[in-house]
């Protein structure tokens, strides 16, 4: 291959709000019920049935829209958008196509080679999901489930700015924060509440014209994103190397075999006939309004590194832990402001919580213990009531169980003995067993100290604190810090 | 009648809303879309400009609820209007992406 390309990639991004009902009647959003349990006329199509506008998802679009830097349309509404298919019981989607709320913003990333881009947003619109589909293996038939019909989605519409696979991910990654820290969307590739479609087509390198581009689907996680990419981007070079003509067409990726295919025949038009939606009067933003729901936006995460490091004095590697999730930002602030000493704080969420969430295979926001009894845990072993090891063991119980570890700790009488007799009796005893590393110690083997400070150890059954054995040992030999 | 409607046009049409139109039908409807496309062009003649164009009659704006849960589970009800029903789903023709 002499030529060289690149890839000029858009993406559709579609998030699921998070708000209680759906978007156009008062069915609940929750997952997991039993199929078509949350639904009613307005969101299984009934005629006659008519929708009313849910007014958070008003205020999560624009909230999201001011975020991404966008401008607000202060009159915007809904439009109609035609087509067949039995998840959509109306054979409409209601969405916004004229006025969408949100348009012209753009985010900023770290580019691989480590410099800033920005991404533009075209467009952020509102609209809802469609149902279920299940296919019964067997049978002649599917089976519809309407309890995801009608729950609100923004779809974020990138401009064609990215690059590479790596650009594309950066921008999710940022989407993704953006829309948790505002608390508008939990943002699951692998569950459905944010889906990525790609626009991709490739040009030769320094080409001004577009190739022709399709559009990718069911990509579930920044890995499926990621090999869906570069299979995407090696297809259309192929084909074009051969001369022939990539295909506008829309394609779904099938993860385990890594190969795409069309989705829809030919024959089947793809003509919407947007229309204004004449059941849903227009939206109208107030200056007051937007200003409401922009006084409520919460600390960024760029805001937030720059507050750390200020207040909290930890290391930018911390920073960078700790706000890569809104959850872990909030138990961070909330413990230091009960217990202090932040660096131990973030210690034991950078070491102890992402080594546990990890094991478990959990994300972080679904992190379940109280700030208050970390705080509690860390007092403990400041107070030398407990040493590390023990610490860790109780630390793991407060994460699954988020359990109060003084009483924990109290019950299950793993406090540590800190009476200066007690352990003095203990480390002579150990001394009188092992004349061979007292011997080492007085011939200038400091080392051999560590082995009678965990025979000791033993000896209490690990519940000393190491720091108190070592002085009283060093004491006992005459040997200075 | 100015504005004559193509048997491709009809065809389309009918594929794009999923009905199956008998010749005579398919006539009648050309003529009766031909007709609805003079109107268009004779408001065409107006001169709009500088006229915002209007999305709805009423001058109402802004009719929201609060994302408040109202609706209970009506599953029976709902999928008494069912044609067809399978473990509380309703049955369609399969269906493949
Ligand atoms: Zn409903």
């Amino acid at each position: 291959m002499s030529k060289e390309y690149e890839m000029v990639i858009g993406l559709e991004v579609h998030v699921e709000l998070a708000t209680k009902t759906k978007i156009f009647c008062g069915c609940s959003t929750e997952f997991g019920g039993a199929p078509n349990s949350h639904t009613c006329p307005v969101c299984t199509g009934m005629p006659g049935s008519l929708p009313v506008l849910n007014k958070q998802v008003v205020e999560y679009a624009m909230a999201v829209g001011l975020a991404t830097n966008c401008t607000i349309n202060q009159n915007c509404k809904f439009d109609r958008k035609n087509y067949f298919y039995p998840d959509n019981p109306q054979n409409y989607q209601i969405s916004q196509l004229y006025y969408p709320i949100c348009i012209n913003g753009g985010v900023e990333i770290d580019t691989p080679e480590g410099g800033k881009k920005t991404i533009g947003i075209h467009e952020i619109h509102m609209e809802e999901d469609a149902g279920k589909l299940v296919h019964d293996e067997w049978g002649e038939s599917s089976l519809v489930d309407f309890n995801r019909s009608g729950v609100p989605l923004i779809e974020i519409v990138s401009e064609p700015d990215m690059r590479s696979a790596e650009e594309v991910i950066a921008y999710l990654e940022k989407l993704r924060l953006i829309i948790q820290y505002l608390g508008a969307s939990d943002c699951k590739l692998n569950e459905g509440s944010m889906r990525a479609d790609v626009n991709l087509s490739v040009r030769e390198k320094g080409a001004k014209e577009f190739g022709t581009r399709t559009e990718t689907k069911n990509l579930n996680s920044f890995k499926a994103i990621q090999r869906a990419i570069e299979n995407e981007r090696e297809r259309q070079i192929e084909l074009i190397e051969a001369g022939e003509k990539v295909v506008q067409e829309t394609r779904r990726w099938d993860d385990n075999k890594e190969y795409s295919y069309p989705m829809r025949s030919k024959e089947d038009a793809q003509d919407y006939r947007y229309f204004p939606e004449p059941d849903l009067v227009p939206i109208v933003i107030s200056d007051e309004w937007m200003a409401e729901v922009k006084a409520r936006q919460p600390e960024f995460r760029e805001e937030k590194a720059i507050r750390y490091a200020e207040e909290y004095k930890i290391p930018e590697y911390d920073i960078d832990i700790i706000t890569s999730s809104k959850k872990l930002a909030d138990i961070f602030e909330e413990t230091v402001a009960i217990c202090g000493n932040p660096k131990k704080v973030s210690n034991w969420l950078m070491v102890e919580t992402m080594y546990l969430l990890k094991e478990k295979g959990i994300d972080a926001d679904r992190i379940t213990f109280s700030p208050k009894n970390l705080a509690n845990l860390i007092q403990l072993v400041n107070s030398k009531a407990i040493n590390g090891n023990v610490a860790k063991e109780v630390f793991a119980k407060i994460f699954d169980e988020d359990i109060e570890p003084e009483a924990y700790v109290r019950e299950n009488g793993l406090t540590s003995v800190n009476d200066e007799g007690e352990l003095r009796k203990a480390v002579e005893k150990i001394i009188e067993a092992n004349p061979k590393s007292v011997e080492d110690i007085k011939a200038g083997k400091v080392k051999a100290m560590g082995f009678l400070v965990g025979q000791t150890m033993k000896e209490m059954k690990g519940k000393a604190d190491p720091g108190s054995v070592n002085a009283i040992l060093r004491e006992i030999f005459g040997i200075s810090e | 009648m100015a504005n004559i409607i193509s048997d491709e046009t009809i065809e389309y049409v009918g594929i794009l809303a999923k009905i199956e139109l008998s010749d005579e039908e398919k006539e009648q409807a050309k003529k009766d879309m031909g007709n609805m496309l003079d109107y268009i062009d004779k408001l065409n003649e107006l001169d709009t400009e500088g006229v915002e164009p209007m999305s709805h009659v009423f001058p109402v704006d802004n009719v929201f609820r609060e994302d408040v849960v109202t609706n209970g589970d009506d599953r029976e009800k709902i999928l008494s209007n069912a044609p067809e029903e399978k473990d509380g789903a309703f049955v369609v023709p399969k269906t493949f992406d």
